[in-house]
């Protein structure tokens, strides 16, 4: 007992010099979430109309050698009030960056994100999609990895071993925005007799060149999306996924000419199911100061394509998408992003809003809306034509 | 000692009195507008080769029915020879914007490369520099009004000499060059000993005052280069006003042209 308070003790102590010889820096957010869903669910367990949610995602921040290394850990714990799968906790960072003479060393848990489009992030490869925890694939999971970056004459060139892979997270049987099957995340199968071990690669070269912003890469390694094969287990039928091993490459590409941003989004991949191309490319015009105010109104336009056509495991394979991004450009930093997309395959129309501002020094919300209408049962979003919401998220900043 | 050739002094000597008599003739019959870029291309000359600097920004706003909001922001600047500088600034505050970061390097001329980096998202956004007139973090200074000063961005029109709080003041008109400013001039009150900004007046598109920007608490570092702790924006028709509260301010602290690229920005904080 003494030696364990001796131990505790010493730590404590190797901790506080630590963080006195070090810059240290805590912070992070509390994000509480309330759902209402305009009818209930369609499938088993889905029976409610109405979620909270509540997330924690604290950082710490040290650095030393004035800034030249420094670690991060930022932590992650949701609580769903209705989805089991839904309350889960992550690692999203815990590495430590290393500024050398030439070279930039990242090595831990990370997040990396490539691309440039706004509706689908189809090069951004690195990460996991956190499906469970937000629907439009924003969020990731952290990625161990080994990263090397060098900035040269000719663009900043990156290598990165990638040591362990992240299963995706799928909505449990009490959760929304599923289908009708539910995805036992538990029983991934894996092409590579590695599994979860498989140790990924890849290699990214960007450049800024005058109005151009471009990025080209290449992967190897085990595909982020997994196919969902159904199958029996334990006399239920569910969805089982499967990870291929993929090699993509992809290119992203952004021209920004005056009130234009033109993007560029492309990839080829290649597996032992099937080699196809892929793209997302569009542009947003912004009106500055609107009407003699200070307000901004962007107009977005994007098209994805993809070679499979409908049989594509993607949602934007032959997909229109417009938008309206108003930003106020006041103190609380107001912003309204309207967004339409019309599935040209299966003529399903879908509507987003999303509004944010500041309430305070420490409080934003922010306010999303998502709307699906499907004409065709193929669609594989049609499952979710039950699952209109309106959702607002408070967080505090601390 | 050589021996004097007085054909060649002589020479020399005629040579002397037209160069002068031509300078002081040139001088005389400077235009207004001639005089206006002389003193903005002094005031620059005063202002180059302090390579580069690091300072804090506190930045006050303050709505009309006076209800204020802080913002504070790290800046490091690189001045770079023959174009625009380098910037990268870091927003401390508030805390749902900690971490994200601007880099921009701007150009005399053209449009300015921008990029931000926002920290939740892990994404660099290359933005539109077109946007010059726009409101800076909500405050009421536009980005232009804070981007490096260039000889080239404006012409000039000397207007005349009066007392201000630098003592006395060159009073000079601004015209922007570029055809996406939010001005269509801006009056400059440059003191005649340093050469230093104490007031400027901005006109709107429609000619009329919009704002009006008072400097003062000017301290000189190394023995050369002044630079200013407060700075407040009075916008006159929305009665809403930003204060500046500038700290820390060092110069030559070692950044280089590897400190202002994206690498840089990502790991900002």
């Amino acid at each position: 007992m003494d030696n364990k308070k001796q131990c505790w003790g010493g730590l404590l102590s190797l901790l506080v010099a630590s963080a006195s010889y070090a810059d240290f820096d805590i912070g992070g957010k509390a994000e509480f979430e309330m759902t209402a869903y305009t009818d209930e669910g369609q499938f088993v367990g889905q029976h409610y109309q109405y979620n909270t949610s509540i997330a924690l995602e604290p950082e710490l921040y040290w650095s030393w050698n004035e800034r030249s290394d420094s670690v991060i850990f930022k932590p992650f714990l949701r609580g769903d009030q209705q989805d089991s799968e839904r309350s889960h906790g992550d690692i999203r960072e815990l590495a430590w960056i290393h500024v050398g003479e030439q070279w930039e060393f990242r090595t831990g848990i990370r997040k990396v994100f490539w691309g440039v489009t706004e509706f689908v992030h189809l090069v951004d490869i690195i990460n996991q999609t956190d499906v469970v925890d937000s629907f439009d694939g924003e969020e990731k999971l952290g990625q161990p990895m080994f990263n090397v970056s060098r900035v040269t004459n000719w663009g900043i060139v990156d290598a990165f071993v990638l040591a362990g892979f992240r299963e995706r997270t799928f909505p449990g049987k009490d959760g929304r925005l599923r289908s009708g099957l539910v995805v036992d995340a538990d029983r991934a199968i894996y092409e590579s007799s590695d599994k979860k071990q498989h140790i990924d690669v890849a290699l990214r070269w960007s450049h800024s060149l005058d109005v151009f912003d471009v990025g080209v890469y290449w992967f190897d390694g085990t595909r982020r999306e997994p196919i969902l094969q159904p199958a029996i287990v334990n006399g239920d039928l569910r969805l089982l996924p499967y990870y291929p091993q993929v090699t993509q490459s992809g290119l992203d590409l952004q021209a920004t000419i005056e009130s234009w941003l033109w993007k560029l989004e492309a990839i080829y991949q290649t597996s032992n199911t099937d080699d196809y191309w892929a793209s997302q490319a569009g542009f947003e015009y912004t009106f500055y100061g609107i009407n003699n105010s200070a307000m901004d109104l962007g107009v977005l336009f994007e098209y994805g394509w993809d070679q499979r056509g409908k049989a594509a495991a993607s949602l934007s394979q032959n997909d229109i998408y417009t938008g309206a991004r108003l930003t106020l450009n006041d103190t609380a930093d107001s912003t309204l992003l309207l967004g339409i997309g019309y599935d040209r395959d299966f003529y399903t129309r879908t509507l987003f809003v999303e509004a944010s501002r500041r309430l305070s020094d420490h409080w934003t919300i922010a306010l999303e809306a998502f709307f699906i209408e499907p004409s065709n049962h193929q669609d594989a979003v049609a499952a979710l034509q039950k699952d209109d919401r309106l959702q607002i998220v408070l967080e505090r900043f601390f | 000692m050589p021996p004097i050739n007085v054909k060649c002094i002589l020479t020399i000597a005629a040579y002397s009195v037209l160069l002068a008599l031509g300078v002081s003739a040139m001088a005389q019959a400077q235009t207004a507008e001639e005089k206006g870029l002389t003193i903005a291309a002094e005031a620059k000359r005063r202002d180059i080769g302090w390579g580069d600097s690091q300072s804090t920004l506190n930045m006050i706003l303050r709505n009309s029915a006076g209800q204020e909001s802080a913002r504070d922001i790290r800046t490091q600047t690189l001045e770079v020879q023959g174009d625009g500088d380098k910037s990268l600034n870091i927003f401390d505050f508030p805390l749902d914007v900690k971490g994200t970061a601007f880099l921009s390097f701007s150009h005399p001329l053209v449009a300015d490369d921008q990029w931000l980096y926002l920290p939740a998202l892990k994404r660099v956004k290359r933005i539109a520099s077109r946007n010059k007139s726009g409101p800076f973090m909500g405050s009421e200074f536009a980005y232009e009004d804070l981007s490096s000063f260039e000889v080239e961005k404006y012409t000039y029109k000397y207007l005349r000499e009066e007392a201000c709080d630098g003592g006395t003041c060159f009073v000079v008109e601004q015209y922007p060059v570029d055809q996406y400013s939010g001005y269509t001039r801006r009056i400059a009150w440059i003191d005649t000993s340093e050469y230093r900004y104490w007031k400027t007046e901005f006109y709107d598109r429609r000619d009329s005052l919009l704002k009006t920007l008072t400097v003062n608490g000017y301290k000189q570092y190394l023995d050369k280069y002044w630079r200013a702790t407060g700075m407040k924006m009075v916008n006159h028709q929305t009665k809403k006003e930003t204060e500046l509260l500038w700290k820390n301010y060092r110069f030559q602290t070692g950044l280089s042209e590897d400190d202002f690229n994206q690498n840089s920005l990502k790991r900002a904080k």
